[in-house]
Formats: C-alpha cells, sequence, structure tokens
C-alpha cells in the first residue's frame, strides 16, 4: 500500500529530513513510527499525503507513483489519505458536522449521502450527540476524536496520524488507539507517528524507528523486542 | 487481496471527475449563497465596498446618459441639416420651379422646396425690419431659392458635401450652400466627449477591479485555516477558488446596482432644471433614463469586472497557502 524506494528528502539549506528510506507497509497494516523530535516522523507522513514532494527515490502509495504525479492530480491523492493531527486542525466557526462532512463535500456527494456518512463516522467516535456543537466547547479528546471521524468519513484506505494522543492523557490515549484498531479491523491501512513509545509497546504492532532521518529499526512486533 | 485494493482505488482516481449535473449546479448555487451570507454577514463592511463599486461605475455611466442624451438633441438638428441653392438673377421663376421638379425625382434628394423671388422678397422684408428702404428699390435684388433636404442615406456631412458640389454645377445655379459646418463641429466635439469618457470608464473599471483585489485579498487571508484544511483533504484549486469568485461576482454585482440607484437619483434631480432650459428654447425636450439595455450592460460588466478582480486576487494569494 505505501513503498519507499530509497526515498530521501533534503530541505533547501542542506538539511535532511530523511534520507534514503526504503520499506514496504502492507495494505491492512497498522504501523507505529517512532522517533525522537526531529528524527523524520513528520517528513514521511508529509511526503505521503504529498504536503511535500520527495527530492529523491521512488515512492508510491495505493498503486500511485507519486514522484510522477501532476500537481492538479494532487487532491486525488490526498482524498485517500486520511490525516490526523496533534493540533487536530478543526475549524472553530463551524459546527462538529460541518468539519467532518468536509472531506464529504470537497469530493461532491450529495446533501443526503454526506448525512449519513457523517453520522456513521460520528457515532463510531461516540460524539454523535454533539452534531451541532462547536469545537471550542468540546474537550481535547473529544475534538481528537472529531479530527478522526474527519480523517476517515470519506473511507480512505490510508489514515496518516501525527501525535495523536501528543496531549492526551493515558486513558484518553487509551481510547484513541482504541478507535484505530477498530478502523484496522476493516482494512484501514494505518500509520501513526508517536513518542509515546509506553502505548506502542502494549500494542504489539509493528514499528518502525527513525533517528536522524534514517530508518534504524523496523520490527515486526516491537512488544517481544522490549 | 492487495492487488484487489490497488485496482479499487486507481478506479476511483479515475472515475472522480463524474459529479452529476444536478449535485453540480446545487453546488454552484449553494456556494453563490453562502458567499452572499457571508457578505450579509459583515453588512456595513461589504456595504462600503459595494457603494464604493457603485460609485466608480456610476460616473462613466451617468456620463454615458448625459452624452446619449446630447446625440438625441444634435440628432434632431442633423435631420434639418439642409441645402440652400441660391439661383441665378437671370433665371425665372418658372425655370426654376422646372429645375425643383427634376431634382425632386434625384434618388439622393428626399424635399425639395421653392422660395420664388417675390417670397424671398417678402421673408427678407418681415424679418430684417429693412422694408423702408426695400421699398425704395426698383429691381428685387433677391435670387430664388430652393431648399433641399437630403435624401436620408445622404445625410452625412460628406455625401451632402458631394451633393452640393453636384447642384453647384448645374446650370442656372449661382451656388449652392451647406449648412452643415457647425454639425460637422457638434460631432467633432461629441466625439471627444465620447472618447473622454471611455478613458474615465477605463480608469474606474481598473479602479473597480483594484478595490474587489484588495476586498477579496483580504477575505483570504481571514479564511487562511479554511483554505489550508480544505487542501489538506483534498479539495481541488476551483473548488477553494468558487467561493471568492462568487464574492467578486457579488461585489460588482451588488455595487452595480446601487451605480444604477444614484445614477437615477440624479437623473431625477436633473428632470425639472432641464425641462425649464429646454422650455426656453421652446424645445420639447426631455431627459432620457437608463434603458434596459444599459442597465443590464451596467449589472454585467459590475459583475464582470469583480469576477476579473477576484480572479486575479485568488491567482494570487491562494497558490501562496499550502498545508504544513
Amino acid at each position: 500500500m505505501i513503498s519507499f524506494d530509497n526515498v530521501s528528502k533534503r530541505y533547501p539549506g542542506g538539511y535532511d529530513g530523511i534520507s534514503n528510506i526504503t520499506l514496504q507497509i502492507d495494505p491492512g497494516e497498522m504501523v507505529f513510527l517512532t522517533g525522537h523530535s526531529g528524527a523524520g516522523k513528520s517528513t514521511m507522513l508529509r511526503l505521503i499525503a504529498l504536503l511535500e514532494r520527495s527530492t529523491r527515490g521512488q515512492l508510491r502509495v495505493a498503486g500511485r507513483n507519486l514522484t510522477r504525479l501532476e500537481r492538479r492530480q494532487i487532491p486525488y491523492h490526498r482524498r485517500e489519505v486520511g490525516m490526523i493531527f496533534q493540533d487536530h486542525r478543526l475549524l472553530h466557526d463551524r459546527t462538529v458536522f460541518d468539519n467532518v462532512a468536509m472531506p464529504l463535500i470537497v469530493a461532491g456527494l450529495g446533501h443526503n449521502e454526506v448525512s449519513r456518512r457523517v453520522r456513521a463516522a460520528l457515532d463510531k467516535v461516540g460524539l454523535l450527540k454533539r452534531e451541532r456543537a462547536y469545537p471550542v466547547t468540546l474537550s481535547g479528546g473529544e475534538q481528537q476524536r472529531v479530527g478522526i471521524a474527519r480523517a476517515v468519513v470519506s473511507k480512505p484506505p490510508v489514515v496518516l496520524a501525527d501525535e495523536p494522543t501528543g496531549n492526551l492523557d493515558a486513558e484518553l490515549s487509551r481510547e484513541i488507539m482504541a478507535l484505530f484498531q477498530s478502523f484496522n479491523q476493516v482494512g484501514v491501512t494505518l500509520l501513526i507517528a508517536t513518542h509515546d513509545l509506553e502505548l506502542v509497546r502494549r500494542l504489539g504492532k509493528r514499528t518502525l524507528v527513525l533517528s536522524g532521518g534514517k530508518l534504524i529499526q523496523d520490527q515486526k512486533n516491537f512488544s517481544t523486542h522490549a | 487481496m492487495r492487488d484487489a485494493i490497488l485496482r479499487k482505488s486507481s478506479a476511483k482516481l479515475s472515475s472522480r471527475r463524474q459529479l452529476r449535473p444536478g449535485i453540480w449546479l446545487t453546488r454552484h448555487l449553494q456556494v453563490a449563497l453562502s458567499s452572499l451570507g457571508r457578505l450579509a454577514r459583515a453588512p456595513f463592511a461589504s456595504l462600503m465596498t459595494m457603494a464604493v463599486i457603485g460609485i466608480a461605475l456610476a460616473l462613466p455611466s451617468g456620463l454615458l446618459i448625459v452624452l446619449d442624451n446630447v446625440r438625441t438633441l444634435s440628432g434632431s438638428w442633423d435631420g434639418a441639416a439642409t441645402l440652400s441653392i441660391y439661383m441665378k438673377q437671370t433665371v425665372s421663376d418658372a425655370q426654376t420651379a422646372e429645375l425643383a421638379q427634376k431634382l425632386r425625382l434625384d434618388s439622393g434628394i428626399s424635399e425639395v422646396s421653392v422660395i420664388v423671388r417675390h417670397e424671398a422678397l417678402e421673408e427678407f422684408r418681415q424679418l430684417s425690419g429693412f422694408s423702408e428702404i426695400l421699398n425704395t428699390l426698383e429691381e428685387n435684388p433677391l435670387p430664388a431659392v430652393m431648399v433641399i433636404k437630403p435624401d436620408e442615406s445622404h445625410s452625412t456631412p460628406q455625401q451632402a458635401q458631394l451633393l452640393a458640389d453636384r447642384l453647384n454645377a448645374m446650370d442656372g445655379v449661382e451656388f449652392a450652400q451647406l449648412d452643415l459646418q457647425w454639425v460637422t463641429r457638434f460631432h467633432a466635439i461629441t466625439t471627444i466627449a465620447d472618447r473622454i469618457v471611455w478613458v474615465v470608464a477605463s480608469l474606474l473599471g481598473l479602479a473597480v477591479i483594484l478595490v474587489i483585489v484588495n476586498t477579496i485579498r483580504l477575505e483570504i487571508q481571514s479564511r487562511h485555516a479554511e483554505i489550508e484544511i480544505s487542501k489538506l483533504i483534498g479539495a481541488t484549486d476551483s473548488f477553494i477558488r468558487r467561493p471568492f469568485l462568487y464574492s467578486g461576482a457579488w461585489y460588482g454585482l451588488i455595487g452595480g446596482l446601487i451605480s444604477w440607484l444614484l445614477v437615477t437619483v440624479s437623473l431625477w434631480l436633473l428632470e425639472a432644471p432641464v425641462a425649464h432650459l429646454a422650455g426656453l428654447y421652446q424645445s420639447e425636450f426631455e431627459l432620457s433614463g437608463m434603458d434596459v439595455a444599459t442597465f443590464s450592460m451596467l449589472l454585467a460588466s459590475g459583475t464582470l469586472l469583480g469576477l476579473v478582480g477576484s480572479w486575479i486576487a485568488v491567482g494570487r494569494h491562494l497558490n501562496s497557502i499550502e498545508p504544513s
């Protein structure tokens, strides 16, 4: 589903985001990405969502060669990659419902289909009752769940999460991870960047460790290694 | 399994553009209305911008209407443009009448009226107030005159001049005078006025575009987060552009309506004094207002200027916002 072949990202000024990364993530896998801040976790996610272009190597996502994708094709690629952020990135002048509906409206779905799918996604994250609320009236955990609902509402085959539990306590983090596992069970490929090693160990999933922009470890089952 | 998923997702990508026409139309309507709603939510700021646009459009359209009115006035003079043919003294009234009869059959002439010699003298006597002196003359010093109205198709200054030259060459004609010089001059003046109006219109049109560019630029800035997130979740450039283009079009359209209002009120204020002035000249002249064609032109050009302005703003500023 995601394959890096000698991919490097060098920023103007010579700083390397990641260098020479080669790896393969199969459809339906749930993979963690860890490492210190600045290790290149975010860069990897940004390359997959085409927020940035790699400077070298071949990067393929869902059968598409991103290195050769035209600029005007980028939106259609992003519709198949759901993104979740540490700071949620919600629009505060819109209700929970309208925030979650955005990807569907962008994709041009009809009104009824949008309502149906948004309600299903909000139900999934347990916020159906708050659909008319504004994000500021929600707690951090709830806001993150709205962000998750927005990322999965259009049923993308790939979901990326950048420090999704960064601001949450252990209890809420567990809830969020349980949510991710439930998406994974229905075949969604997940790549989650986090530095919460405790959480990663407990889940026992494949884990990639980055350091200084290089892949230094690729463990099938992180808990057994630890 | 993996291949199946890959195939499915690439099929999805290639079928992405097939939006049903109904949905497409509904979407445009929704965006148009929500853009209008956004303007209505900041009524004071929106109205200020629209009023600036309205004033900028009102000036050239008002001037154009004034110019049109002046042209209507000169049009009625144009029709009166005539040629006066002064016959030689030796030509008798009968010969003049004969020539007049011949000229009536001429294709370039629509009307010929003859003032025979004694009528000319009579007229001169009445109008000049020299009746005493004229009575002392033994012989009528005035020639017979034919007043010729050119056919409509021959009424331009150039053609009338050709006609005058032709008549000048005829037997018995002393000389043919074309009373068109002042009409030609008047035409020249209105042509200059016309140019001035268009120059003013172009400059103010440019001003309207600049006002809209700036307004839309501010709107883009204030909706920075929304644009960024929209791009993040796969909105196409045209999707993001659309609400701003509609905003620009609304500014232009409503600005056009305001300018229509301003012009109408100004004309209404001018109506009474113009009627008074026309009365002093025994004229039936009435100020004509904005007709439907001009009104639609005004709205259309307002909308177009709005679109152009927002297009420029969007082109310049939208690409600079990329999700991070």
